[in-house]
């Protein structure tokens, strides 16, 4: 089944010029595994086209149970160059968990999704 | 020598809460107060001060806030780490001084001043030398911004506040300095760490990391949860108990607001984190990947089993220079089709500064309400939208282009779109963009100077 990240993580974010990055965290140990599964940088990529410009890294912090995403080209610019609302991106981690992911049966039963 | 010491953060930022330091000394056990003043383009805002006023540069907000706080610390042997000296540290550090004289601390404390950091008189002979400061996100040259630089500074790390508080410094006062070096820096002396213990070294970086923006460690901007963290309205900001061994427990002071939680400090860990295996500083290399974080009982979270590596051999050097003007203009629409007349105002205002021939680096429209923070992702509002504000900003190194657009926003009222409001403000201000450059420069390259004076 699909399901929104936001079931699943929680997340902050921040930049550094015009990177954004978004640390994603698993509200739970057991979704850790799911989030490195479907949470790709290629998945990211697509999630913020239009958005994000440039490449995206992902780095794993599994003692947080938790992934890092770098969204380069992503803040017009990026500090007080940049002309948009949310220069700072700090609002990138609830565009992130919109996100919808696939998970099996029996992980949204075990989690009690389904 | 203590085993545990207690470091309180006061500001995460210059604007932070005014009394949240203040609370820190008066509302429970502390050793040291931690405060971070400054963002990256602070420095050219106090550089542009100094230029105005040579005794200006610094935050000024720290001098009261020292005038208020000094006799507690005093009484109870609190020591202050603070990079509010910006450009003119010596300044800083000699209204400081002021202020303790005058509340009768003459003879009684001692003010620890570091220098060192700045290098903007140095910036012609560092390029003719070959060390090319080039931009580390863009590799682009410094030669393309040279004669639009503001300010120039090394980030400095611990070790020069450690020679101060050995000094007795009661108040070290640095310009730009490093956030996690103000936490890092009283373990540092407390603790005897060595140059060398790279993994008790990381374990304070990563202390001073958590609680560097203040109340984002303790239950602020914190997405777990976020409706039943208790009485925001008076929180307590966090506070690194530190132990000699390199663990540390966030937590806050009884009976505030807030809440110090693992997930919390989950969130503030990946906050403007880069490549999680090396946060690199100038004391050590924190590896972010090995923090262990436990549950220690109420608004208590301890940290430990933190790896380290040897600190590079380079320095971060944070350059502003002057990059242009921007100017953002808003206007409110109402329902009905809300959205469609914004997007109509936009059309209109986008052909006039067509018509008068203006030439901008950059035009962006946002529609406050539909699109602008999650953009598309937001997918198409509802028919029923109540209200949406048009913004529209423009960034140009035109000056008189971005100050004829700023006169083009009001009259959309009477010329455009019905069911609009919202410019009570006026016309919105042209602003002159002063930009980040980040570089490396070889730690050689630097010596902090480090002096401790009297009050």
């Amino acid at each position: 089944m699909r399901v929104s990240l936001i079931k699943l993580a929680h997340a902050r974010s921040g930049d550094k010029g015009d990177t954004a990055n978004v640390g994603l965290i698993a509200l739970r140990e057991e979704f850790y595994p799911i989030l490195v599964r479907e949470v790709t940088a290629t998945r990211i990529k697509g999630h913020f086209r239009g958005i994000c410009h440039g490449d995206v890294e992902r780095f794993e912090l599994p003692n947080l149970g938790a992934l890092n995403f770098l969204l380069h080209h992503s803040l017009g610019g990026g500090g007080t160059l940049s002309l948009m609302t949310d220069a700072q991106g700090k609002t990138f981690s609830t565009a992130l968990l919109r996100m919808q992911i696939d998970i099996t049966d029996e992980e949204a039963q075990s989690i009690g999704l389904s | 020598m203590k085993n545990v010491i207690r470091i309180a953060a006061g500001q995460g930022f210059w604007g932070d809460l005014l009394e949240a330091p203040v609370r820190q000394v008066n509302e429970g056990p502390i050793d040291y107060l931690m405060l971070d003043y400054l963002a990256e383009v602070t420095m050219s805002i106090m550089q542009k001060q100094k230029a105005r006023d040579a005794g200006g540069g610094y935050a000024k907000d720290f001098v009261p806030l020292m005038k208020q706080i000094l006799p507690t610390c005093v009484e109870r042997n609190i020591c202050v780490t603070a990079n509010a000296g910006g450009v003119n540290v010596k300044g800083c550090a000699k209204a400081v001084q002021e202020v303790a004289r005058e509340i009768g601390l003459a003879g009684r404390i001692r003010i620890g001043i570091v220098t060192g950091d700045d290098i903007l008189p140095r910036i012609d002979e560092l390029l003719s030398r070959g060390i090319e400061l080039r931009n580390m996100d863009t590799d682009a040259s410094l030669t393309t911004v040279r004669d639009r630089i503001q300010s120039a500074n090394a980030y400095l790390g611990a070790r020069p506040m450690v020679t101060a508080l050995s000094q007795e410094a009661q108040v070290v006062i640095t310009g730009r300095a490093t956030d996690t070096g103000l936490t890092l820096a009283p373990m540092i002396h407390e603790f005897g760490w060595a140059n060398n213990d790279w993994d008790k070294l990381a374990a304070g970086t990563v202390a001073g990391h958590i609680i560097e923006c203040g109340a984002q460690a303790s239950g602020g901007n914190c997405q777990f949860e976020w409706s039943n963290i208790p009485d925001l309205a008076n929180v307590g900001f966090p506070i690194a108990e530190a132990s000699s061994d390199g663990t540390f427990v966030i937590t806050k002071h009884p009976g505030t607001g807030g809440r110090v939680s693992i997930p919390g400090i989950k969130e503030q860990l990946v906050y403007e984190m880069g490549d999680p295996h090396e946060y690199i500083t100038p004391d050590c290399i924190a590896d972010f990947t090995t923090i262990r974080l436990e549950d220690a009982g109420v608004d208590r979270v301890r940290a430990h089993s933190v790896k380290g590596q040897p600190a590079t051999n380079f320095l971060k050097v944070s350059i502003s220079y002057s990059a242009g003007f921007k100017a953002v203009g808003t206007l409110v629409y109402a329902w009905p089709e809300a959205y469609e007349k914004a997007k109509a105002a936009d059309k209109i205002l986008r052909e006039r500064l067509d018509r008068l021939g203006l030439k901008f680096d950059q035009v962006l429209t946002e529609f406050v309400g539909v699109n602008a923070t999650h953009g598309t992702l937001a997918g198409e509002p509802p028919p029923s939208l109540a209200e949406v504000q048009l913004r529209v900003g423009v960034r140009s190194e035109n000056r008189d282009a971005v100050e004829r657009f700023t006169k083009e926003i009001a009259p959309l009222i009477l010329t455009g779109p019905p069911g609009v409001t919202g410019f009570a403000g006026g016309r919105p201000k042209v602003e002159e963009i002063v930009a980040y450059w980040p570089a490396l420069i070889p730690k050689e390259e630097i010596t902090p100077v480090v002096e401790v004076i009297d009050a």
